[in-house]
């Protein structure tokens, strides 16, 4: 952190002291950590927003008889801690949803996992809870087992109260759970006229496993393999930051060489999913051709995959302290001749999809979302980088081996779908850079740091560019090197309200399209 | 439009075919696949697949099938949309309780005979998450399961594999 970036928390400081919002300010291994008076929640978000830090996640932890509520900001690539203490008696905390709609979805899963209740939010229906729990049952207390009391069938969710659009000629589409693709399952509910779509609402939370309850007591290794399964596309990202923080709690730093292959695993998995991506968005509009050709890109990068690192999907691959594959000098080689290969391949491909009328016809104007929205939602990834969001955590706050590179973060204020295919594009160029880069720096070395037991009831957040945008993992380690907390902020928690707004006025058979070009984890958002 | 074109004919075909096998292990279970589908299915098995809970990795390899490598479709095996349409439900992930009607209802719809696989350890035996408060874990605990797929993913080959067995029963 440079002085200048710094800069902000010392006069932001002075502010709050001025407005009477004391701070009390503690050093965890990362992050500043900020703690406030609960009444002054709301306030401090109020003066955030005016130094215009970004929310970018919120989480509790139940402590004895206290519930710590914690809020993360973040300004030129500084993260700042906020934390509150409530008392178990007394529930209440003004609402930050008032000031950032970012934070909207994230306190209602709080109110539902812990019963904290948020005053003046402007949306309090239950989010992640469906039916497999009663109503003033709080799965993230300490005293509510981990095996619950459900029911031997739960039953679906009949009286969500959904918003509701009355008129001549208004209608509902009801879609999902169940898609009819082969995709997660998640419920949209859409108001439309004719084909125009007139509300979008999501009902998500269908794939909620319990993560973050299940994490409690779990050993780091353990925890590792549960975070590289919060989202099973993003399972380096997930992983990375899980370690990240653990390893911070614990005061470990990796060796060089594994941060090294942690990079190329990390812009791999990148590349593989932004491939995988583009050709479903083509497919969504009936080009098959494209399709045919990303998914042969796509496979052909797998296998790579597993030649070099033994999973196609790289599950597995990091662990807490360092990685579990060396890389040889012949698989260096490999690599290094298949980016030539994907190289040429594309430079084959993109001209005839760029040149292509019809698919211009249907990517170029649909799906678009404001720069203004996207900055209002928090917007990450190739999402808020197509509308003008200029944040990446690997260039805003860079983390080994990322602090040893320099790179381009491309951004473009387009919004529309076809920004955001083409997003992927720029971002894959960049991700092969990446990669040789990384293979160019690798000195022989240790590929796995010793684990040491951290302190009990160390704290830390990790904080990577996954290939959907910023993670966010926040770690508490109880006694004995077991988790005691474990939250994971995927991307898609933030990116999903986008996609509410980005089908406004574009018409119902658009929907797949758009709602591809975002492609937000479910699996991530419900936990 | 030529670009487009020239760039279908220079890539040719990738598919790995019975004729001239770029992967034997994949034509072996090609012909297999196909010899039984003919004999008890008709020639076709259609699929339908629901993700009760997955982290969407299996999801991925699932998709995969239909790259032009696998090209599953060639040995008679095609996905569709709805339940009615279905021979077979391809089931991934733990069960999570507020899919555990969506599954139970979806399985209702799918006409006899039917056939359900589990793909993936969590759908075989609850993998990673287990059962708790929110997952009912194993497939096997909400509906019959015929073929369970293990693996974190399964590959490609061990879901053709996995569907091979279903055949054999």
């Amino acid at each position: 952190m440079n002085h200048a970036q710094s800069d902000w928390t010392v006069d932001f400081l002075k502010q709050l002291n001025t407005t009477g919002c004391e701070v009390e300010q503690i050093d965890i291994a990362s992050t500043a950590l900020w703690q406030i008076e609960s009444n002054h929640w709301q306030q401090f978000a109020e003066l955030a927003l005016q130094q215009d830090l970004r929310w970018v996640a919120g989480w509790a932890e139940h402590i004895q008889d206290r519930f710590f509520i914690n809020a993360c900001f973040e300004k030129q690539g500084v993260y700042v801690l906020l934390r509150t203490i409530v008392n178990a008696a007394k529930l209440d905390l003004p609402s930050q949803a008032t000031v950032y709609p970012a934070a909207s979805r994230s306190e209602r899963h709080t109110q539902d996992m812990f019963g904290i209740n948020f005053i003046g939010h402007p949306d309090n229906r239950r989010w992640t809870r469906h039916k497999a729990w009663p109503k003033h049952s709080y799965p993230l207390h300490k005293d509510f087992p981990v095996q619950g009391t459900p029911e031997p069938i739960t039953l679906p969710d009949m009286d969500y109260p959904f918003i509701k659009a009355h008129g001549a000629g208004v209608y509902e589409i009801p879609v999902g759970p169940v898609h009819a693709g082969i995709i997660e399952p998640g419920h949209f509910r859409f108001q439309a006229v004719g084909e125009l779509i007139l509300n979008l609402e999501e009902r998500l939370g269908y794939v909620h496993k319990g993560i973050e309850k299940i994490a409690e007591g779990r050993t780091p290794e353990s925890l590792a393999r549960l975070a590289g399964r919060v989202s099973g596309d993003a399972t380096i990202g997930h992983c990375w930051a899980a370690c990240m923080a653990m390893e911070q709690a614990a005061g470990i730093e990796i060796p060089p060489r594994a941060a090294l292959i942690r990079g190329i695993l990390a812009e791999r998995e990148r590349v593989a999913n932004h491939l995988g991506d583009m050709g479903a968005i083509c497919n969504d509009v009936a080009f098959m051709f494209a399709q045919m050709q990303f998914t042969r890109l796509r496979e052909l990068w797998l296998r790579t995959n597993a030649k070099v690192f033994n999973h196609r999907l790289l599950m597995d691959r990091i662990i807490p302290g360092g990685v579990v594959c060396d890389l040889s000098d012949s698989s260096c080689a490999l690599i290094k001749q298949d980016i030539v290969q994907l190289r040429k391949e594309l430079s084959d491909i993109l001209p005839a999809v760029d040149l292509n009328s019809s698919l211009e016809d249907r990517l170029y104007t649909a799906g678009y979302l404001p720069p203004e929205t996207a900055a209002a939602f928090g917007t990450l990834g190739y999402v808020g980088r197509a509308s003008g969001q200029d944040k990446d955590v690997r260039r805003d706050a860079p983390y080994p081996p990322y602090d040893q590179v320099i790179f381009k973060v491309p951004v473009e204020t387009q919004g529309d779908v076809a920004s955001r295919f083409w997003m992927r594009y720029k971002e894959i160029k960049v991700a092969l850079k990446l990669i040789e880069q990384f293979i160019a720096h690798l000195a022989s070395g240790d590929i796995l740091a010793e684990w040491q037991t951290p302190p009990t009831g160390s704290e830390s957040l990790g904080m990577v560019e996954g290939w959907r945008g910023e993670i966010v993992t926040y770690i508490r380690f109880g006694a004995d090197n077991k988790i005691a907390r474990f939250y994971p902020r995927d991307p898609s928690i933030l990116n999903w309200p986008a996609l509410e707004r980005l089908v406004l006025d574009n018409i119902v058979p658009d929907f797949p399209v758009c709602n591809k070009s975002l492609n937000g984890s479910y699996s991530g958002n419900d936990l | 439009m030529l670009r487009l074109f020239k760039k279908i004919l220079t890539t040719g075909i990738v598919t790995e075919s019975f004729k001239t096998p770029k992967d034997d292990e994949l034509e072996q279970l090609g012909i297999e696949i196909k010899r039984h589908l003919d004999k008890e299915f008709s020639g076709s098995i259609a699929i339908r697949e629901v993700d009760a809970g997955s982290c969407n990795a299996c999801e991925l390899e699932i998709h995969a099938l239909n790259n032009p490598f696998y090209d599953i479709e060639r040995f008679g095996i095609h996905f569709v949309a709805s339940p009615r349409h279905a021979d077979v439900l391809l089931v991934t992930g733990p069960v999570s309780r507020h899919m555990q009607t969506a599954l139970l209802r979806t399985y209702e719809a799918t006409p006899n005979p039917k056939w359900v696989v589990a793909v993936g350890d969590c759908a075989a035996c609850g993998g990673e998450f287990g059962v708790s408060y929110a997952s009912c874990g194993a497939v096997s605990n909400v509906i019959p399961v015929d073929v369970a797929i293990p693996g974190c993913p399964p590959t490609p080959l061990a879901l053709m594999k996995g569907l091979l067995g279903l055949m054999k029963g």
